[in-house]
């Protein structure tokens, strides 16, 4: 259990199999390994992201659906040592509050952003989001995501690394790669640290719940389907932090 | 020097470090002014992508324990409400400055009080915020430099509900240091990121704005509602004048109440019986002066650039007593004190008239 992790909150309160509680490791220990537990702020949205409002030994406030961009903007700017992360969902960062998300990268806000990306939006029971895949059903979907009528899934680190200046880090991480992902938070947390820019990291996830898929289902998706439409890798690394850690090629998936 | 350019001074004065703005009509000169004196004085500012974003942002400055405040009007006010819930929620000391504009929607972006039921009550909440509605620079002066200690001495959102018209007006203006009349700022501190490892040194601050059951939420929201009845002596302010002996007695707030002060004085040196009265503190409304004037009078006349949003206030807070309440609404125009003599005027002379007159607006 990484050190940064409440035990007084364990066992957390997600859904059995969820995603967010491999990335939330990975988060704890890239915190742990920078050693970032007494400066460090948890910002967390609504989505089911909003369950992690105790989950860290960290000060965190959990806000509305999309506002965790600019609370952890607010708070950076007025507490520049601090470092500062914010937490969501997809529609949390790609719906709801894409505006705070395009205009805090554009601007270059020294936060870290990580958005995880389950395909729909999970508190609210499975309905459609940016990230759903074509086809997909979900329940404002019932006969699959027509991309015709409703587009096509939000490449939302691809748009952050064209819309950045070069002292952005972008990457997309999964959950079947909690090490790679770990190394990634790192580097993003890291280019926070510098004071050099917007990181953000998407993250592919799982939510066996509104799937409903069983584990092997479950992991097929996660493996196999998603990214066939969300390439895993780093996006976007600035000079400082190339050769740093572990070198993670731009595409790679293994 | 403008309203606007008041309330950039005022923060300054207040010792106001950051201010995240928006722009929108008649506010913007509120940031213009700020960020010209910002850099001087060593404060900061940043201009955000809408208002859900300034209030928001504004609120992390805010846990970062730093006084931060933002300024908006009509549209932006409407997104206002969504992180100023939040501030509700967590009694986070936010301050606010509206200048209100026409409405609904955009309007105008000229003059109103038309942000009156949005500004007092507008989140999906209770309201628990404290709004000080202001008459002119000299007040837009000491209230903003007084919402700043409220907010952070009460931890409850404040509002300095200014105007279009005290936006631009250019009025003398006594600029002082607070300190030397002994209003010291209140000590600001952060919520997050406070010294020592959390967890190792001290506990974690785990904020939220979510409950996940009704009893929860239930202990919360009394909470917030007794920490809130429970200052509400220390926070109320009123104006009055004129009251005794008066028959009827003319009720407004803002700039009107202006209008309203020297049409009594003309009245009363003409030998009306009629006396003024102006809560300062729109939220929470002085309940206790008002219903103690209002016993002794047969009517008020309430007078408003709005269709009766203070009104609604002044009914419910005078609930159950004997006296008629008689509208003079004029939204999104001004009033000026000659209007406000002859109809009060005729209310005096002409008997049942005023009667009539609301029996047919609230029909
Ligand atoms: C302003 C507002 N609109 C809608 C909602 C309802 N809502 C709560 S969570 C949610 C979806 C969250 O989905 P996502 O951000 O993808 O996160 P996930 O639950 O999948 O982790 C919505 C629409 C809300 N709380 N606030
Ligand atoms: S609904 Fe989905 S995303 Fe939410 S906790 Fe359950 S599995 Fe995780």
């Amino acid at each position: 259990m990484p050190k940064s992790w409440r035990r007084e909150t364990k066992p957390h309160k997600f859904c059995p199999g969820c995603g967010h509680g491999i990335a939330l490791k990975a988060l704890g220990q890239a915190i742990d390994e920078l050693g970032l537990q007494g400066i460090a702020v948890f910002g967390c949205d609504i989505g089911c992201s909003l369950l992690a409002w105790d989950f860290f030994d960290l000060d965190t406030v959990q806000t509305h659906h999309g506002r965790t961009i600019p609370v952890m903007v607010g708070l950076k700017r007025a507490r520049p040592e601090l470092i500062c992360i914010a937490y969501m969902g997809d529609g949390g960062g790609y719906a709801i509050g894409a505006q705070h998300l395009v205009n805090a990268a554009t601007r270059n806000e020294k936060i870290t952003a990580i958005l995880i990306n389950n395909t729909q939006y999970g508190m609210t029971g499975g309905q459609m989001a940016p990230t759903t895949l074509p086809g997909q059903k979900t329940e404002t979907t019932p006969y699959g995501r027509d991309p015709e009528i409703t587009g096509y899934p939000t490449q939302g680190p691809e748009m952050v690394a064209a819309i950045t200046d070069e002292r952005a880090y972008v990457a997309r991480g999964t959950v079947a790669r909690p090490g790679q992902l770990r190394e990634f938070f790192k580097r993003a947390l890291q280019n926070q640290i510098d004071g050099r820019g917007f990181s953000f990291v998407e993250v592919i996830s799982a939510c066996p719940t509104n799937w409903r898929t069983n584990a092997k289902e479950t992991w097929e998706w996660v493996e196999k389907l998603m990214p066939t439409y969300f390439r895993v890798g780093e996006l976007k690394v600035p000079e400082a932090l190339r050769g740093k850690g572990v070198e993670v090629k731009d595409g790679e998936t293994s | 020097m403008t309203g606007n350019e008041v309330v950039a001074w005022a923060a300054l004065a207040a010792g106001a470090e950051i201010m995240y703005g928006y722009p929108i009509t008649p506010q913007n000169e509120i940031m213009h002014y700020w960020t010209r004196l910002a850099p001087k004085y060593g404060r900061m500012f940043l201009q955000t992508e809408d208002e859900l974003s300034a209030g928001f942002t504004t609120i992390g400055g805010v846990m970062g324990g730093r006084r931060a405040f933002t300024a908006t009007a009509g549209p932006g006010n409407v997104l206002m409400q969504e992180p100023m819930a939040m501030a509700e929620m967590m009694r986070l000391p936010v301050v606010v400055i509206i200048m209100q504009r026409g409405g609904p929607s955009t309007g105008t972006v000229i003059y109103s009080q038309q942000e009156v039921t949005l500004t007092t009550l507008g989140g999906n909440g209770e309201g628990f915020r404290i709004v000080y509605s202001t008459a002119g620079n000299q007040e837009l002066f000491d209230y903003v430099i007084k919402a700043f200690n409220t907010a952070w001495k009460y931890r409850f959102p404040t509002f300095v509900l200014g105007d279009g018209y005290q936006a631009k007006m250019r009025e003398p203006l006594v600029i002082y240091d607070p300190e030397i009349r002994g209003l010291s700022p209140v000590p600001t501190e952060p919520f997050l990121g406070k010294p020592g490892v959390p967890g190792v040194d001290r506990l974690p601050g785990h904020y939220r704005n979510t409950y996940n059951t009704e009893e929860e939420l239930y202990e919360v929201i009394m909470g917030l509602a007794r920490a809130y009845e429970a200052i509400i002596p220390e926070v109320v302010e009123f104006e009055e004048e004129a009251v005794e002996g008066a028959e009827l007695l003319v009720m407004s707030h803002g700039v009107v109440s202006r209008a309203v002060k020297s049409a009594v004085r003309a009245l009363r040196r003409d030998g009306y019986p009629v006396g003024y009265f102006r809560p300062i503190t729109l939220r929470p409304l002085p309940v206790e002066a008002m219903r103690r004037r209002a016993e002794k009078v047969r009517r008020i006349l309430v007078a408003e650039s709005a269709y009766g949003q203070f009104a609604r206030l002044v009914k419910e807070a005078l609930y159950g007593l004997q006296v008629e309440i008689v509208p003079l609404f004029k939204p999104g125009l001004g009033i000026n004190p000659e209007e406000i003599y002859s109809r009060a005027q005729e209310l005096i002379k002409g008997g049942e008239k005023g009667a009539e007159h609301i029996a047919a607006t609230h029909a």
